[in-house]
């Protein structure tokens, strides 16, 4: 158990580094969030009650947009050198590189939320008139549903032709549930105008079934050749 | 078996012909929604067997991974023999009785149950090794035609009787189109990545949309809980002679969906070993050491 965690940490400690002295995936996310924003202001502009319905969705879009940014350089990074090959007949875990993998994506994806969410506030005149502190689980459970499985099916596309393109269309579908998750209790708290338990129970049981799913599944995905 | 095609494909279009004489002209028509009711001896019977066909696509990856190893494939099937026991005991407990819907025999769950477990146990028996994956290859992209004609004709019958095309927070609609996606992506995953690993991948999103449909529901039951909406299909029970008419036609679906899909794992089955014969042949000399493709029988007769 104690390799296990070493492991992890000694991935995650690596991909922290290199992503701290490159910066590529941050600006690259950050940059393209801005634009989506940008793009949506453009597109709507609504009054400041009419936002409160619609921000839940655009706050979501964009972020799940920005973060398959993030996911498809996840494994990208692996491949030169053959790291993956090395790291397929060593004896580490499977799970402890996708557990480091996961949790690599989510401190990044939820930097890049922290860091946007002032925009859409500022952009749109957001004053939220529900529980406004529903929004942290509500945004950390999200992130992980996306994180999770967008982090196993990048692993998945890696293995296809043109795997840019392929990891939105495996992740989306199957995201569904989540993204209606995260834009119906966003909304709940924004307008007030219903409890947002109902949602982030549902977030919860998505993260719990797919966490289970993924670390069941990853060795399978990992070793598939 | 190969003789038993041509008669089937007879009887098949026969039944069919039948199913559509019962539609039109046999079934009462509908009190309320007149004629345009009639769209459901296609509509449902197509649903059905699309959802008949994604099980199976869902049971074969189950299969197709289990069988990795001599260890998961034992405790998977104690895991279907369990699931099985469950539902053929459970249903016939008193509190349980109690939840089950009006209308719902507790020995049609329990016979439900028991066919899911034996349907996992023939399907391991009868498709050995890369048949399996043939199966799953067949049953996900006849089931995506079906799915598709259910997603058709849906709005072209709600149009007229609802006044809308689509119902976008009805249950049903979003979670059969959900399911029509995630299949789709399925197919796409399976087109894009080429090689041994194909099967594998694909079994593993075989499970993951399994996982998923049923989150759709719940999270789509949540919505509506939260905002009422007019109660959309369903309601009532049936004239029994519209029962009837719909088990024909969906009788002589499920043929047609058999026929179908008897045609695609041929074809699959054949695409296979020729590529294989041609994988053979540039790795031998040429012309000396061809190997001759085995000739092989669907159903029969199974791939390497």
């Amino acid at each position: 158990v104690r390799s296990f965690w070493s492991v992890t940490l000694a991935t995650l400690a690596k991909d922290i580094r290199l992503e701290w002295r490159s910066k590529d995936a941050l600006n690259a996310m950050l940059f393209f969030s801005l634009l989506v924003v940008v793009i949506f202001v453009f597109s709507f502009d609504p009054l400041a009650e009419e936002s409160r319905h619609i921000v839940g969705g655009l706050v979501w879009v964009a972020f799940l947009f920005a973060a398959v940014v993030a996911l498809n350089q996840t494994w990208a990074r692996e491949l030169r050198n053959q790291v993956l090959d090395a790291y397929r007949v060593s004896p580490a875990s499977a799970n402890s590189l996708f557990v480091a993998k996961v949790l690599g994506n989510f401190l990044l994806v939820t930097l890049l939320e922290g860091l946007m969410a002032p925009l859409f506030v500022v952009f749109y005149n957001l004053r939220v008139l529900g529980p406004a502190w529903q929004l942290i689980p509500v945004g950390l459970l999200g992130t992980w549903a996306l994180v999770v499985n967008g982090t196993f099916f990048a692993a998945m596309s890696l293995r296809t032709r043109s795997r840019e393109l392929m990891l939105p269309l495996l992740l989306f579908p199957i995201s569904i549930p989540a993204v209606l998750g995260m834009v119906a209790a966003t909304t709940a708290i924004l307008t007030g105008d219903n409890p947002a338990h109902f949602y982030i129970v549902l977030l919860l049981t998505y993260d719990v079934v797919f966490t289970t799913a993924c670390i069941g599944l990853f060795g399978t995905v990992l070793q598939a050749e | 078996m190969k003789k038993a095609f041509p008669i089937l494909a007879a009887l098949t279009a026969i039944f069919l012909a039948y199913a559509f004489y019962q539609a039109m002209f046999v079934a009462p028509t509908d009190a309320l929604q007149g004629d345009v009711y009639r769209i459901i001896y296609y509509h449902v019977p197509s649903a059905w067997t699309a959802f008949l066909l994604f099980f199976v696509n869902f049971v074969a990856s189950v299969q197709y991974l289990a069988r990795a190893k001599a260890s998961t494939q034992r405790a998977a099937n104690w895991v279907v023999i369990v699931i099985g026991l469950v539902a053929a005991i459970a249903p016939f407990i008193p509190p349980v009785k109690q939840q089950l819907p009006v209308g719902l025999y507790p020995s049609s769950v329990a016979t439900t149950g028991v066919m899911i477990a034996a349907m996992y146990f023939l399907v391991g028996r009868y498709f050995p090794g890369e048949a399996l994956d043939v199966l799953a290859v067949t049953t996900a992209e006849v089931g995506v035609v079906f799915c598709t004609i259910v997603l058709v004709t849906g709005p072209i019958w709600a149009r007229p009787v609802w006044g809308i095309w689509w119902a976008p927070g009805d249950i049903r609609l979003t979670s059969t189109l959900v399911l029509w996606l995630i299949y789709v992506s399925y197919l796409v995953l399976r087109r894009f990545s080429d090689g041994a690993q194909t099967p594998k991948l694909a079994a593993v999103l075989a499970i993951f949309g399994a996982l998923d449909v049923p989150l759709v529901y719940f999270s789509i039951w949540f919505f509506r809980t939260q905002h009422p909406q007019p109660v959309i299909g369903g309601g009532g029970s049936m004239d029994p002679r519209m029962l009837h008419v719909l088990l024909i036609s969906w009788m002589a679906f499920l043929c047609f969906g058999f026929l179908v899909c008897w045609c695609r794992y041929r074809l699959e089955v054949l695409q296979r070993e020729v590529a294989e014969a041609e994988a053979m042949e540039s790795l031998s000399e040429r012309g000396t050491g061809a190997v001759a493709p085995k000739r092989s029988l669907p159903l029969s007769g199974v791939p390497r």
